[in-house]
């Protein structure tokens, strides 16, 4: 008997035979845009490094990709990244965590790669909560939400991650839903062969707590508001803020080309010393 | 014109925190991440300028966190790397610390230590860090730790610690003070052929799954990122292979236990000191800058026909129980001498304690350098 083969299963490491993630998670439909993403840039796993935080989409890299993986402490990923690329400036340098891991604890670092555009795809993994440590709120909990840590009702606003990595001064920064995974597929592309800094951020159900404090039950569920309520920023751009409530804004924010990181050091050095080091 | 030379062999009349950078590109460093902080900043500053030129990179980071970060991925792709601090930003760093001991990363950290706690005062220098770094962050390692007592020392123990971090795979840390930092004397940079250099050993490949990239006792070869090796590099507990693993008690173990007996077991061929004590009634024991002062005491107290020796800590950890023991069996008295209110006195306390008396003198006023009639005074109140 022949055994059927996920055609993207040969980019995984042999020896892992599962996933951490939940059922119904999104975790795994961002996992096959990427792949399908790399697959489609005819890359291989060793034309790729893959850095990590900590949280539940920071396993999407670690330990599951077949290639050099870095899982790292939290909020910390494109901090290490940004390393392995200054070393290893050839190669695409992928961070894949989530909102509390990079826009959160690792917010800094996340602006800052965006200033500097330095030459990377970051994947940023959105479910709106604290997932792994059980369902505590985030930067990105919806104003009003009652959490765990926040049982009389959230009131923090969220944050607009792609705005702000945009004004910060990002190359690249589309943003879809899990309900969206070609489009996703399409800009992670773009993304990767973006010379410069490049964020997708994710929109993910976490159906087991997400889902369950904000009353959208299942993973089906929450993928079907993800349909209802998405909506393009060609046409959000023509709505007003009473419109938007409740919207979730999709599509590419920036998509530019300007000095890169690593070329700008080398270019300045190649000028200031006409090559005699 | 031909290649300007890398090293800049010579008599110098130089700054400890430059001697730091000769030794840096000496040792052939391929990256650096810093953030400015007195009394380092001249470390990073002037790397700045002669690192690119010398073939390496550097980033100025947003904090010092993302530098230790960015060392250690940079390492993970076979670069000689390094960071530059003081006693805050080492505070900062203290969590991938812990990482890089973990993932077994060889790094330099340069701490040119400052009076503290909290912001304190910039530009006085105090041997506050010395037991952060080996144990700030959390959980049960070892890293190395050596303390140069001299600019000359800034360049032979940075090229040093580049050695050991590559030889160990493991943090290092060149404890200087900013009193040594910012002092300037005379340094001899050897011709290029002279400055012994280690690599770190790399692995010849294989599968992950198999081969054994952590956790060996004597140092794993290395499966630095780039090359094909598919490297499962997590700061997990993880076993031989980097797969992680949080449920057999028997991993757990061996994932603090080797990385510690990784350096615990070559610590004879780690630890270094200077003893000159045959004979004392009583030793002085010392590490960095305070050994300038300590051997002066001596010599002046043996001039006036006092039995005083002299122990210096070159290596502060791991801790050079051993050493400090033998001088203690052989004294009556153990007088310790420290730029602090006793970082390492009850380390030092512990292997002394039940071999003779044992007392702790700190500066006359902290932020000074011991005064030699300082210490003959006390030498002299204790052996009248």
């Amino acid at each position: 008997m022949s055994e059927i083969t996920h055609p993207l299963r040969k980019y995984m490491r042999p020896q892992v035979k599962k996933t951490t993630f939940c059922p119904g998670c999104g975790a795994g439909i961002i996992t096959q845009s990427l792949l399908r993403a790399i697959d489609e840039l005819g890359l291989t796993m060793d034309d790729c490094v893959f850095v990590s935080g900590i949280g539940c989409s920071a396993w999407i890299p670690s330990p599951l990709l077949n290639a050099d993986t870095l899982h790292t402490t939290h909020g910390r990923p494109i901090a290490f990244a940004s390393g392995v690329k200054m070393g290893l400036p050839d190669k695409h340098v992928i961070v894949v965590s989530g909102d509390g891991d990079l826009s959160a604890i690792g917010g800094n670092h996340l602006i800052h790669a965006a200033r500097r555009n330095i030459d990377m795809t970051v994947i940023l993994v959105n479910n709106g909560i604290y997932g792994m440590t059980g369902g505590q709120t985030a930067p990105t909990t919806p104003y009003g939400l009652t959490t765990i840590t926040s049982p009389y009702g959230n009131a923090e606003h969220e944050f607009d991650i792609s705005a702000l990595v945009v004004a910060a001064g990002a190359s690249y920064v589309a943003r879809w839903t899990t309900y969206h995974p070609r489009q996703m597929t399409k800009s992670i592309k773009k993304g990767i062969e973006k010379k410069g800094f490049a964020m997708i951020e994710a929109i993910a159900q976490c159906p087991v707590q997400f889902g369950r404090v904000s009353k959208q039950g299942s993973a089906v569920n929450m993928l079907k508001n993800y349909k209802q309520n998405g909506i393009r920023v060609e046409k959000a751009a023509k709505m007003d803020a009473a419109e938007l409530q409740g919207k979730i804004v999709e599509g590419e924010f920036v998509d530019l080309d300007k000095p890169e990181l690593i070329s700008s050091i080398a270019a300045a050095l190649q000028r200031r010393t006409g090559g005699n080091k | 014109m031909g290649e300007a030379k890398r090293i800049n062999t010579g008599t110098h009349f130089m700054m400890g925190n430059q001697a730091c950078v000769e030794g840096v590109i000496a040792a052939g460093c391929g990256f650096a991440a810093g953030y400015p902080i007195t009394p380092a900043s001249e470390v990073f500053n002037s790397l700045c300028k002669q690192l690119p030129k010398a073939g390496g990179t550097l980033l100025q980071t947003e904090d010092e966190i993302s530098a230790v970060c960015a060392a250690i991925g940079a390492s993970w792709t076979g670069l000689k790397s390094m960071t530059v601090t003081s006693g805050p930003g080492i505070s900062l760093m203290q969590e991938n610390i812990g990482l890089a001991v973990a993932t077994e990363t060889p790094l330099v950290i340069v701490d040119v230590q400052r009076l503290g706690p909290s912001t304190g005062v910039p530009a006085v220098g105090m041997a506050g860090d010395m037991v952060q770094v080996a144990r700030g962050s959390h959980g049960d390692y070892q890293i190395i730790a050596i303390c140069p007592e001299s600019p000359q020392e800034m360049f032979d123990m940075t090229v040093h610690a580049f050695n050991l971090a590559e030889e160990y795979r493991v943090p290092v840390f060149v404890m200087a003070e900013g009193f040594i930092g910012h002092m300037r004397e005379r340094v001899v940079i050897p011709d290029e052929s002279e400055i012994k250099l280690v690599n770190r050993k790399i692995t010849q490949g294989g599968e992950t799954s198999t081969r054994c990239d952590f956790l060996d006792p004597d140092v794993a070869p290395m499966p630095v990122f780039g090359r094909g090796f598919k490297a499962h590099v997590t700061s997990s507990c993880h076993d031989e292979h980097g797969t992680r693993n949080l449920s057999d008690p028997d991993v757990m173990h061996r994932y603090i236990m080797t990385p510690i007996q990784k350096i615990l077991s070559k610590r004879d061929r780690i630890v270094e000191v200077e003893a000159d004590y045959e004979g004392a009634k009583l030793v002085l024991v010392s590490y960095g800058v305070v050994s300038r002062s300590s051997r002066q005491a001596a010599a002046m107290a043996r001039a006036a026909g006092l039995k005083v020796g002299t122990l210096r800590l070159k290596t502060a950890w791991p801790f050079p129980e051993k050493e400090v023991r033998a001088a203690a069996e052989s004294a009556d008295f153990v007088l310790v001498l420290e730029n602090n209110t006793g970082q390492m006195y009850p380390y030092i306390k512990a292997e002394s304690a039940h071999a003779c008396k044992i007392d702790f003198l700190g500066p006359q006023v902290l932020g000074q350098i011991h005064d030699p009639q300082y210490i003959l005074a006390k030498i002299r109140e204790i052996m009248k």
